[in-house]
């Protein structure tokens, strides 16, 4: 710590730190603009001009920048002195000089940061009566809405979009006062983050195109802290609703888990929750096939009768809160309770939490991803599955940069300078995958291999390091085993990624089994493993090892044992092939579906009920990292709507179960499911329960300045109801309470005196970028880093085959998309235009023998599915990749072996624009690969280490 | 006067006194108006003057609605009470020598008697209701009544004196030379002081206090209920200035008009001086109506008896 | 005691003169009084001199109002315009205190000299947009916020609102 002066007061603060970073961690308010927490620093705004004095002497001082300058023992500053304050103000006029007088026409008043910073220093008139310079703007895409008039040359985004998330296709184009921040030419933003740049724009440049057509200002959104949904990793959002509809999702600052940051299907895909399929009232089937509408005491009745009749089935779902499905295993029994997954995503499941519980490996949150310095991804596409861990892998291989400033003796906030410095060096990250991946271009390798290859190539790399001495005919992966062996062998916290997306579980097994014997080896090795859904792991902790799996429900049902049916929110039909899942579901007499919204299976239930969404419910789901977190509904359901809990519990009160008897809350069930299942023990921890009480009040889902509550309702009826009164959680559904500090889990906005903007956060938190104030959101439940770091306590497995396919058959291996391969993101507005049509894609070697181009149809297998065909040199010969959860592609199977033919009769599509037409970028691929094992290598500084193609 | 004289006159009376304390009522607002530089009622037929019947047209029709959690049979004893306990205290007034109802050797005290009724059904009332502002107003009244019924009764001793009878006829005659109005003063002082508190009129109505208490004691009445409680008030406004004209004014003494003309002109003025005092005096705190009540008036009133006795007992002895 | 004595009867005196002044009452509605043009009744939501829709459903109306009593949602029209898609004021919580039309930066929210709006049904008092919608411009005759404002709609292209540069060609070379 150091003593510094600030206008003649002393205050301690972190010697090194940037001043700016101290002005604000001692709650002063001094101006920014392009200084970002996670970003550091570069000094181009000069927004944060203070005066330094050389000494108590020195009466004149000079200017300096705070965001450049570190803080020192003795340092005197002065914030409020005149000439501080003028310079200040005089930026901003400068900075507002071409700024387009269009506030009540931007999406970002209201939370505008630009806004704030004005007022902060006092600017008021326009002195300058010249003319303001203007721009065109671009078509960014159906996400981000372009505005580049509000620009205050900043160069936040570029530094987010280019350096951060390591984009290519948004340059700051011209100079001096024409600088244009833009895509080269008009098209949607290819990085998969690019929504970030709604929030870390300062003004409203980059704005959510979604919200600006059905506009409402932050103040009058109703916020609560969520979870998202769209993927495993299980990042923390602030979505607002207002008029009863999901208006927008903003990311909530988690120290652990995504910072500052969200992926777009994240961000743009929660828009579902408004979707027109949304079911408001109970269904019941008539005999010829219509549906009477109910109202709930009617569908709970038909609901107790139905589970009263003959032995229930239950299938829940890993997109369902654990509580959700707790009650349903509770109501339909142990053994009869399917998690949900499908029959070949189960086991693959299951396993990983097994590997995860007895790995000695660190199991890393997002920040410790982040730490790692040397990363293997062994079959994941991470960008496409957990989208989030992505990034912080792009963060990762920075850490190389921050290695060599610190021997330097730069601050890691010096951003510019360090990223002169460490120009293109970074940790090395190897990627091993059936194609392609986005993160290749950060990659020191990134190789496509058939999915048991992989597998075996991180076995021999595992045995290698064990000492053992390779006996194995690994021939063509020699010399990559070698590359990564001494990789992580020269590293000390090396990251091995993993998970169910190329659908086997020999790489996972591969994956731990390297981790363990690394940890041996003394390292202190982290292990991440993702699973597909929000609540995966959640599901695999809810159920037993045996817990029947749709196949073996099918048989048991077929033969008489079952009458009825309870699916919970699962669409079975994206669980298996339709003639599978006709075949389930034909075998059970009377069929309850619970969901929100109608999907194939809702429409073959005798019994529909409307459940309600992430939205409007609360629940706790358990994240790929074993975090569990808690969701708190933003807006009450309307209708018959009622969160699946509520269903289950309801019926489970009128059977008179009795282990509910003693259940009323939703706390209540997260404690029981708590004492009964172990794994789950410590779910109560994920959030506050509903006793909390910030400082004696509930914590508010509205802002102090939400508006219009006597006119809202009124043209349905001039008596204003009262408050809705949240029983289940320390929130309220009203203005009315305190939001100062809350626990993590319960911050629903972010809004301090002064600051309206994001940017507010910093004083939410216990120092700028650090944890929240109230603590970091969710706990882990699965404890990692097993103290006995055995070697592979794992069962041994059979060794992987090398692909082997007969002539005329190949092996369909997934290919994730960010935007489609999720259920529910895909249905949202908006991102709904960039899910691509399903195809099949397979390398130039294979489509030449098949006699097809690019556009062309295949015929995959016996008319499985009839789709287009894409020509990428970096798919490992032999297999398919074909485009999982897109329509179209609903029965093909991974890893099935299928016949492919040119579809004749195949309609050429008008083909989309693909991302290397548009972007033209630097990430030409070495296409010189011919066989197996197709090298894609970024740029030429490695290509004099690397072999040439290896042959089988 | 025969016994079917007597009744009719009873029955002209009631009518009279009852029809009185409603036009009462529009020429209080109108006469309010006058002094505060509007109007007051003037919509209904000349003057407004049928806004007596619109009113009277609406108390009727309004909702005959006694609360729930009401002691029923007082709730609807209480406003009875007073309107009959006023209407009796009008027997005893001599309108002229001729024109009285009842003239009894105890008239005096008989009409102290029944103004001092009046008070159970304002606190009745204020029971009955169970509110606590009718029950705050209801005891207060109930202080305040039992405060100034004391100096109320020893204001008019001196005048008693002075005539050696208890008789309102006789009293008047005794002011054939010199209105009492002249050696009385402090007596007169003190008794339109405790008259006003008695019909606990502004600027002493602190029982139905409307910015403490709503409406007091008759928070919880509604129509014609509502309305025999504002009745008794106006009647006991007419009685107070019946009562000072023949107490301290000569009552019908006066020459050239008749001697009921001369009455009733007096009580008008006595009226008009009354809805004077409404216009002007602000309403005092509790704390200070009681600390005038009983350190203020009584001893006053005590003064003025010593000195009315000690010249009484001069001028005889 | 003496003095607070005289004080009442000073009062009682002053007031007893009061009989003989006027009264200042006036007799509304036979006579209607003089209200100035900014005076603070009806809200009515006005148009721009082209005719065309001024509120661009800003929400800063609906903010400023203390009673709360003002709900509207933005739309976009095809011209690139910002509208409330709906637009309601519920004036039986209105104050009329024209916080709402202080806070309007594009002059579409006005009050006007018009308060008689008694209603027998209190929900009558809620007036959607199209009751309040008027054809005129209102107390400000000129102003066009879109002239004024950078946004680009159809007919006003980047560079042509009030002071403003043609835009800039971000491919020229030309320093």
């Amino acid at each position: 710590m150091a003593t510094i002066y600030i206008d003649g007061r002393a205050y301690e603060a972190e010697a090194g730190e940037n001043l700016l970073q101290a002005c604000l961690n001692l709650g002063l308010d001094l101006p920014y603009f392009c200084w970002h927490p996670a970003m550091g620093s570069i000094g181009a705004c000069r927004q944060c001009a203070v005066v330094q004095f050389k000494n108590a002497e020195d009466q004149r001082g000079r200017i300096v920048m705070g965001c450049m300058t570190p803080v020192t023992e003795g340092a005197i500053f002065s914030l409020a002195g005149d000439k501080a304050q003028q310079f200040r103000q005089n930026i901003v006029e400068s900075l507002m000089l071409n700024h387009p007088h269009d506030c009540p026409v931007c999406a970002e008043g209201g939370e505008c940061h630009l806004q704030d910073m004005t007022v902060m220093v006092g600017h008021r008139d326009r002195h300058y009566r010249g003319r303001k310079n203007t721009h065109r703007n671009q078509y960014l895409g159906p996400l981000i809405n372009h505005e580049m008039n509000r620009c205050i040359t900043c160069y936040r985004c570029t530094r987010y979009y280019n350096d951060y998330a390591g984009g290519t296709d948004l340059a700051a184009l011209a100079s001096r006062d024409h600088v244009y921040f833009g895509r080269h030419q008009e098209g949607v933003l290819q990085s998969q983050f690019a929504g970030n740049l709604v929030e870390v724009c300062p003004t409203g440049v980059f704005t959510d195109k979604v919200l600006v057509h059905d506009y409402t200002r932050k103040w009058d959104l109703q916020s609560a802290p969520s979870v998202c949904v769209g993927c495993a990793v299980g990042c923390n959002t602030m979505p607002g609703e207002r008029y009863g509809k999901l208006k927008r999702v903003h990311n909530r600052f988690n120290a652990e888990v995504n910072g500052y940051f969200l992926c777009d299907r994240g961000r743009f895909g929660a828009g579902f929750v408004n979707s027109k399929q949304n079911l408001f009232l109970p269904g019941l089937r008539q005999p010829e096939g219509t549906y009477d509408t109910l109202d709930h005491h009617q569908a709970l009745h038909h609901m107790q009768q139905a589970c009263t009749t003959g032995k229930v089935a239950g299938i829940g779902s890993p997109r369902a809160s654990v509580e959700a499905n707790f009650l349903l295993r509770s109501l339909v029994g142990a053994e009869n309770f399917s998690p949900g997954f499908s029959a070949h995503e189960q086991p693959l499941v299951m396993e990983v939490l097994q590997l995860q519980q007895h790995t000695a490996a660190v199991i890393p949150d997002i920040a410790t991803i982040e730490s790692a310095d040397a990363v293997l991804i062994l079959g994941e596409d991470v960008t496409n599955t957990a989208p989030r861990i992505a990034l912080a892998l792009r963060q990762s291989v920075r850490n190389k940069a921050l290695a060599m400033a610190a021997e330097l003796g730069l601050q890691p906030w010096q951003d510019a300078a360090i990223r002169n410095l460490a120009q293109d060096q970074r940790n090395p990250l190897y990627i091993t995958s059936v194609a392609d991946t986005p993160l290749d271009d950060v990659a020191e390798v990134a190789i496509s291999l058939a999915p048991n290859e992989i597998a075996r190539l991180g076995n021999a790399v595992a045995r290698n390091i064990a000492d053992e001495v390779n006996q194995l005919p690994d021939e063509p992966l020699r010399s990559q085993v070698d590359a990564i062996v001494t990789m992580l062998m020269s590293a000390q916290r090396p990251l091995i990624i993993s998970g169910t997306g190329c659908g086997t579980s020999t790489i996972t097994t591969a994956a731990a089994q390297l981790a363990n014997v690394l940890c041996a080896k003394g390292k202190r090795a982290m292990l991440c493993l993702v699973v597909p859904e929000a609540n995966s792991l959640g599901q695999a902790m809810l159920c037993d090892a045996d817990a029947p799996d749709l196949d073996q429900l099918q048989h048991r049902a077929t033969s008489g044992e079952f009458d009825t049916l309870v699916v919970l929110e699962n669409d079975l039909y994206r669980r298996g092939t339709n003639v599978q899942i006709d075949a389930l579901l034909a075998a059970f007499n009377q069929i309850l579906v619970l969901d929100g919204m109608d999907n194939p299976t809702t429409s073959l239930a005798t019994l529909a009920l409307p459940a309600a969404n992430f939205a409007e419910s609360e629940g706790t789901i358990v994240s790929l990292e074993g975090r569990a977190q808690r969701y708190y509904p933003l807006f009450q359901p309307t209708a018959e709507r009622r969160p699946s809990w509520v269903w289950l519990l309801a019926c489970l009160k009128e059977l008179t179960h009795k282990d509910v008897e003693a259940l009323h809350h939703f706390d209540d069930i997260t404690r029981a499911c708590a004492n009964a299942i172990p794994a789950l023990s410590g779910i109560t921890a994920a959030a506050p329960d509903h006793h909390f009480r910030n400082l004696g009040q509930k914590i508010p889902r509205q802002t102090h300045r939400n508006s219009g509550r006597t006119a809202i309702r009124a043209n349905i009826s001039v008596h204003e109801p009262k408050q809705a009164v949240d029983e289940e959680s320390p929130l309220a559904y009203s203005m009315e309470g305190l939001n100062r500090a809350p626990p993590g889990a319960l911050l629903p906005f972010v809004w301090a005196p002064g600051w309206n903007s994001n940017q507010s956060l910093h004083r939410f938190q216990g120092e700028v970028g650090g944890p929240l104030k109230g603590g970091t959101a969710g706990v882990r439940i699965l404890l990692s880093g097993n103290p006995s770091p055995g070697v592979s306590n794992y069962p041994e497995k059979e060794e992987p085959a090398f692909l082997d396919m007969p002539q005329g058959l190949w092996l369909l291996v997934p290919r994730q998309q960010i935007f489609g391969s999720e259920e529910l993101s895909a249905l949202s507005p908006g991102l709904c235009e960039l899910v691509e049509d399903a195809y099949i894609e397979i390398c130039p070697a294979d489509a030449k023998s098949l006699g097809v181009s690019t556009g062309d149809g295949i015929m995959v297998g016996n008319s499985l599915a009839t789709l287009e065909v894409r020509i990428n040199d970096a798919v490992a010969q032999s297999c398919a990749g074909f485009s999982v959860g897109l329509r179209g592609a609903e029965n093909l199977e991974a890893l099935h072996s299928v016949s492919l033919q040119r579809a004749d009769n195949w309609r050429r599509r008008t083909p989309k624009p693909s991302s290397e037409e548009v972007i033209g970028s630097d990430r030409t691929l070495n296409s010189e690969a011919l066989t197996r094992g197709t090298f894609r290598q970024r740029s030429a500084r490695k290509q004099s280490t690397l072999p040439e193609g290896p042959h089988v | 006067m025969s016994e079917l004289g007597t009744i009719t006159f009873g029955l002209f009376i009631i009518v009279a006194a009852v029809g009185g304390a409603a036009v009462l009522t529009w020429f209080e607002r109108r006469l309010l108006g006058v002094w505060q530089d509007r109007y007051g009622p003037n919509r209904l037929g000349p003057l407004g003057v049928f806004q007596v019947a619109a009113d009277m047209l609406k108390l009727l029709t309004k909702d005959d609605w006694i609360p729930p959690f009401a002691d029923r049979p007082v709730f609807v004893f209480a406003p009875t009470a007073i309107v009959v306990a006023m209407l009796l205290g009008f027997a005893v007034v001599p309108f002229s020598p001729d024109l009285y109802l009842l003239d009894i050797n105890i008239g005096l005290l008989f009409f102290l008697g029944m103004t001092s009724l009046a008070v159970y059904a304002v606190l009745l009332g204020g029971l009955a209701s169970n509110n606590k502002y009718a029950l705050l107003g209801g005891l207060r009244s109930a202080a305040q009544m039992v405060s100034y019924e004391v100096f109320m009764g020893l204001s008019l001793m001196g005048v008693v004196m002075l005539t050696g009878s208890f008789s309102l006829r006789a009293i008047v005659e005794a002011q054939r030379d010199l209105w009492y109005c002249i050696p009385q003063f402090l007596g007169l002082f003190t008794f339109i002081i405790a008259g006003v508190a008695e019909s606990h009129r502004l600027p002493f109505d602190l029982p139905e206090a409307e910015h403490e208490l709503t409406a007091g004691f008759h928070t919880e009445y509604g129509g014609m209920k509502f309305a025999m409680f504002m009745l008794g008030e106006y009647l006991g406004l007419i009685l107070i200035s019946c009562m000072i004209t023949t107490l301290f004014f000569g009552g019908w003494l006066g020459p050239w008009l008749p001697p009921v003309v001369w009455f009733c002109l007096k009580v008008f003025i006595i009226i008009c001086f009354f809805i004077l005092l409404r216009a002007g005096i602000p309403r005092p705190r509790y704390d200070q109506l009681m600390t005038l009540g009983w350190k203020i008036m009584l001893p006053l009133t005590l003064f003025n008896l010593l000195i009315t006795g000690a010249i009484a007992l001069w001028l005889e002895g | 005691m003496l003095k607070a004595l005289a004080s009442q009867f000073r009062t009682l005196w002053t007031i007893l003169q009061h009989s003989f002044t006027k009264a200042e009452t006036v007799q509304y509605p036979e006579r209607q009084p003089y209200l100035a043009p900014r005076y603070r009744g009806r809200i009515v939501l006005t148009k721009d001199p082209d005719g065309e829709e001024r509120c661009v459903a800003c929400n800063l109306c609906a903010v400023a109002c203390p009673v709360d009593c003002i709900a509207l949602q933005q739309g976009v029209k095809e011209d690139g315009r910002w509208y409330p898609e709906f637009f309601r004021i519920n004036f039986s919580r209105c104050i009329l205190c024209g916080m709402c039309e202080e806070a309007c930066p594009t002059y579409a929210i006005q009050l006007t000299p018009d308060f008689e709006m008694c209603e027998y049904d209190r929900k009558n008092m809620v007036y959607e947009k199209e009751h309040l919608q008027i054809e005129g411009t209102g107390k400000y005759h000129d102003y066009n916020f879109y002239r004024v404002s950078g946004l680009a709609i159809t007919g006003k292209d980047k560079g042509q609102a009030q002071s403003e540069a043609e835009p800039v060609d971000v491919k020229g070379l030309l320093p």
